[in-house]
């Protein structure tokens, strides 16, 4: 395992709470650069607000307390005078469920440049076909750019998310279940995809099973019930994990 | 079993007294077709009115209305789907936001002629005006604005959330996810809400009484400082306010306006089902 | 970067402006009651309370008793009301609990042709058949009567009261019906022995809410209630000519001068309506929010 001698992601002692109650409980956690970081852990442990604290999409909900620190390249994402605009230009987001926007395969992919400011055509089809060929869909939609991206299969529509979000050349990319929707083949394809993008991203991922986190982790945390339990290069974490709630779960003792 | 009849009769009773409400509805439909049909000819929508209102056309009337729906659509428009925009994409849950919803929910149940004394005393009198287009067209711009601001932010707030957080991680700012996604989606929604609250500017009568409206004008108004007849208030003229009309009149004008605005309410409809078996989520 | 800081201030104006836009139905319930006050206290000085709320209004006279347009229009608008509830409910409750889809889809769509229907129309319809009908059917010598006035004002309550019924009885929890026929009840049993229940409050809004929109009814009472500002003691008020508030002001504003005691005495009658209609509304929207908090309603 190659370390970083500087993570591109550090979350420092972070404790978040909703309404009535807590998200996170004082994570604190590295997240090396051009790997893929599994985070995983029954329902509710965490793991997606923490995503979701990675590129500030929790901006978006009332109601809510944070303390603690995520420094992203050394910088705090949440000081005063960050853009969040640019923050989540430069961490990219995948959700769930497929969620293609209303309009075609190419006003899809093309979303984020857009209004970022993109209006060179050659440029904008150069996006499209790198876009869509990381994320392993090209071949599939080459013909049908123009077609509504609703009428994709939900295998197609997951990469085209992936897509969409490739297509602002983000430095991280955060996956949230990506394939809880999808079957085996499409799964495969989108597991596929993420081992080469690995090379040029950093990326963080909650897999949809254990037996996913195994397969695509180079680094896993355990999360349960808003605290990280432990967190390793994947090969101790699932071979040899520190503490018994871990390896209860990783032997499907529970969850 | 006697449960079951008492159920049956019971159901029978109410499909009565549906039809109860109904009923009435179709009769006055009905008999205003039915006798203003009669009525209707081209010298009747295009003239101008003759011998004391009872012979002639209704066109200044007809004119006018439209003329004051225009102006209320201008006025209300921008300010109720901003309004709407503010309440479903910005606001949150404060005293403020709930004071504003309060508003909204009086500003629907102020009273028509209520309305008409406030255009009288802010737009013709304070603003001087005097009784006007423009006047009236305020007037029935504030009063309609709460039908389109509800209408719009249910609209607005139909179209799943997670667009907005979709355009959020993809670097728009609200105002961008607002702009381009989900505005386009609600418009269907919002076109239906600004008919209906337009229509029912178009019918309204008491909010012009002292506002607009003219007794008798057998011309066509230049300006939005000119008075105009308007076709609710010429229905109320020729049918409370002159003597010997004759029902021909009385009832084709009826019948214009009816017309008029089940048309706008069709429409309405039809933008609606249509929308709502074409969109994708 | 240019582009950022035009953008970031574009995205300044337009929030702000939407903010303004959102604050703008507070300024103008605010600056329609100014005017209100601004044009209707005056009154409050010129003329005696006991002449104010006295029974005589003959304005020509200096007479400027509310109190018979005050009991004109609740006597209009409660008889509407005594109408229009059990119509309304019972159609919502048919609408919702029992009309097989067809005949759901011609009722909903006629109600939103009535809610359409100018309330001058309605007004021209009840004076030139309605009341001749009412007339030759009661043997009145009049059919301008209060009577019809209620008759035509509970039609145009009718569709506020079964839309805001329907969403109440839509909101009650489909458990609740399932453990009513569980229990062995009949379909019709538990709609009137736990659905209706348990609408109870969002029907209680329904009446609210058509209440308010009775009494502030205009055109058509004017046109079909006679007119006459008499007061309402005997029991057949109802089947004579009444007058109302709202009749009186869009009768009477044409003519007064600007200025005079009668036309701040209108305006007076303005203020009255419009603080009645607040608290309806605001007695309605209370349930509303208290339902809306709880997640009830949608």
């Amino acid at each position: 395992m190659v370390t970083d001698p500087a993570p591109k992601i550090r979350i420092q002692d972070v404790t978040y709470a909703y309404d009535d109650a807590a998200a996170l409980r004082n994570v604190t956690l590295d997240i090396p650069a051009h790997a893929i970081t599994v985070l995983f852990g029954p329902a509710g442990g965490g793991k997606t607000t923490l995503l979701r604290l990675i590129n500030r999409l929790n901006d978006l909900v009332e109601g809510t307390r944070m303390s603690g620190q995520i420094l992203l390249d050394n910088e705090d994402i949440y000081a005063p005078g960050v853009s969040v605009t640019d923050l989540r230009r430069r961490v990219g987001m995948v959700f769930a469920l497929p969620l293609p926007l209303p309009g075609s395969v190419r006003q899809n992919v093309l979303y984020g440049p857009r209004l970022a400011g993109l209006r060179d055509q050659g440029r904008a089809d150069e996006i499209l076909f790198r876009s869509l060929n990381q994320a392993a869909l090209w071949e599939e939609v080459k013909d049908r750019l123009d077609d509504s991206a609703s009428a994709l299969s939900g295998g197609q529509q997951q990469r085209l998310c992936i897509a969409r979000s490739l297509a602002l050349e983000p430095e991280v990319l955060l996956l949230d279940e990506p394939t809880s929707g999808l079957d085996p083949i499409s799964t495969a394809k989108v597991e596929h995809s993420l081992f080469e993008l690995k090379k040029d991203y950093t990326i963080v991922i909650v897999p949809h099973s254990v037996q996913q986190a195994a397969r695509v982790a180079d680094h896993a945390a355990f999360f349960l019930m808003g605290e990280l339990i432990e967190h390793q290069p994947e090969k101790k974490l699932f071979t040899a994990p520190q503490k018994k709630r871990t390896e209860d779960y990783v032997t499907g003792r529970f969850g | 079993m006697k449960r079951v009849l008492m159920q049956r009769v019971g159901f029978v009773l109410l499909g009565l007294l549906a039809l109860v409400v109904v009923l009435p509805i179709l009769l006055v439909i009905g008999a205003i077709v039915a006798r203003g049909a009669q009525a209707i000819n081209w010298e009747f929508l295009t003239a101008m009115p003759r011998n004391g209102m009872k012979e002639g056309g209704i066109l200044p009337a007809l004119v006018g209305t439209l003329l004051l729906t225009l102006g209320t659509a201008v006025a209300a428009i921008p300010v109720g789907i901003g309004g709407a925009i503010y309440l479903s994409e910005y606001a949150r849950d404060t005293w403020l936001t709930r004071a504003i919803r309060l508003a909204i929910i009086n500003l629907a149940g102020i009273p028509s002629v209520v309305y008409g004394l406030f255009g009288l005393g802010l737009f013709v009198l304070f603003l001087q005006f005097g009784t006007s287009i423009l006047a009236g067209s305020l007037t029935l711009a504030i009063m309609t604005m709460p039908i389109i601001i509800s209408a719009a932010e249910e609209a607005l707030r139909s179209v799943p959330t997670e667009f907005r957080t979709v355009s959020a991680s993809l670097g728009g700012t609200r105002w961008q996810g607002v702009r381009n996604i989900v505005l386009p989606q609600a418009l269907p929604g919002i076109i239906t809400g600004v008919i209906l609250g337009l229509l029912r500017a178009a019918g309204e009568t008491a909010p012009i009484l002292f506002t607009v409206a003219a007794f008798f004008l057998p011309r066509l108004p230049q300006s939005p400082l000119d008075q105009t007849m308007a076709l609710p208030y010429h229905l109320y003229v020729i049918s409370t306010q002159v003597p010997g009309m004759p029902a021909d009149v009385q009832y084709g004008t009826a019948l214009v306006l009816l017309a008029l605005v089940l048309s706008l309410n069709l429409i309405a409809s039809v933008i609606r089902s249509y929308f709502r078996r074409r969109r994708e989520w | 970067m240019k582009n950022k800081n035009h953008l970031r201030w574009s995205e300044f104006l337009i929030q702000t402006l939407i903010r303004v836009l959102g604050f703008s139905s507070i300024g103008f319930v605010l600056l329609i009651f100014l005017f209100l006050l601004r044009e209707g206290i005056p009154v409050f000085f010129q003329v005696s309370p006991t002449n104010l709320f006295g029974t005589r209004w003959y304005p020509t006279f200096d007479l400027f008793g509310t109190l018979p347009l005050i009991l004109g229009s609740v006597l209009v608008t409660v008889t509407a009301i005594v109408i229009a509830v059990p119509l309304g409910v019972t159609t919502a409750v048919f609408v919702r609990e029992v009309a097989p889809n067809w005949a759901r889809e011609v009722l909903k769509p006629m109600i939103e042709v009535l809610a359409g229907i100018p309330s001058v129309v309605l007004g021209f319809f009840g004076m030139t058949l309605l009341a001749p009908f009412v007339r030759e059917t009661l043997g009145f010598p009049t059919g301008l009567t209060a009577f019809t006035g209620a008759l035509i004002l509970a039609y145009m309550a009718l569709p506020t009261i079964i839309s805001v019924a329907e969403d109440a009885l839509d909101a009650v929890p489909k458990s609740y019906r399932d453990a009513g026929l569980a229990m062995g009840a009949t379909q019709w049993q538990t709609i009137w022995r736990v659905v209706v229940p348990g609408a109870r409050s969002g029907i209680v809004t329904a009446v609210m809410l058509g209440m308010g929109r009775a009494i502030g009814e205009t055109m058509a009472v004017m046109m079909v209630t006679g007119n006459a500002a008499r007061m309402p003691l005997s029991l057949d008020s109802i089947f004579r000519p009444a007058r109302t508030m709202t009749a009186t002001i869009a009768a009477e504003m044409g003519e007064v001068a600007q200025g005079s005691v009668h036309y701040h005495a209108l305006f007076g009658i303005g203020i009255l309506l419009f603080l009645l209609t607040f608290i309806i509304n605001l007695a309605a929207a209370t349930t509303i929010f208290k339902k809306r908090r709880r997640g009830g309603l949608r």
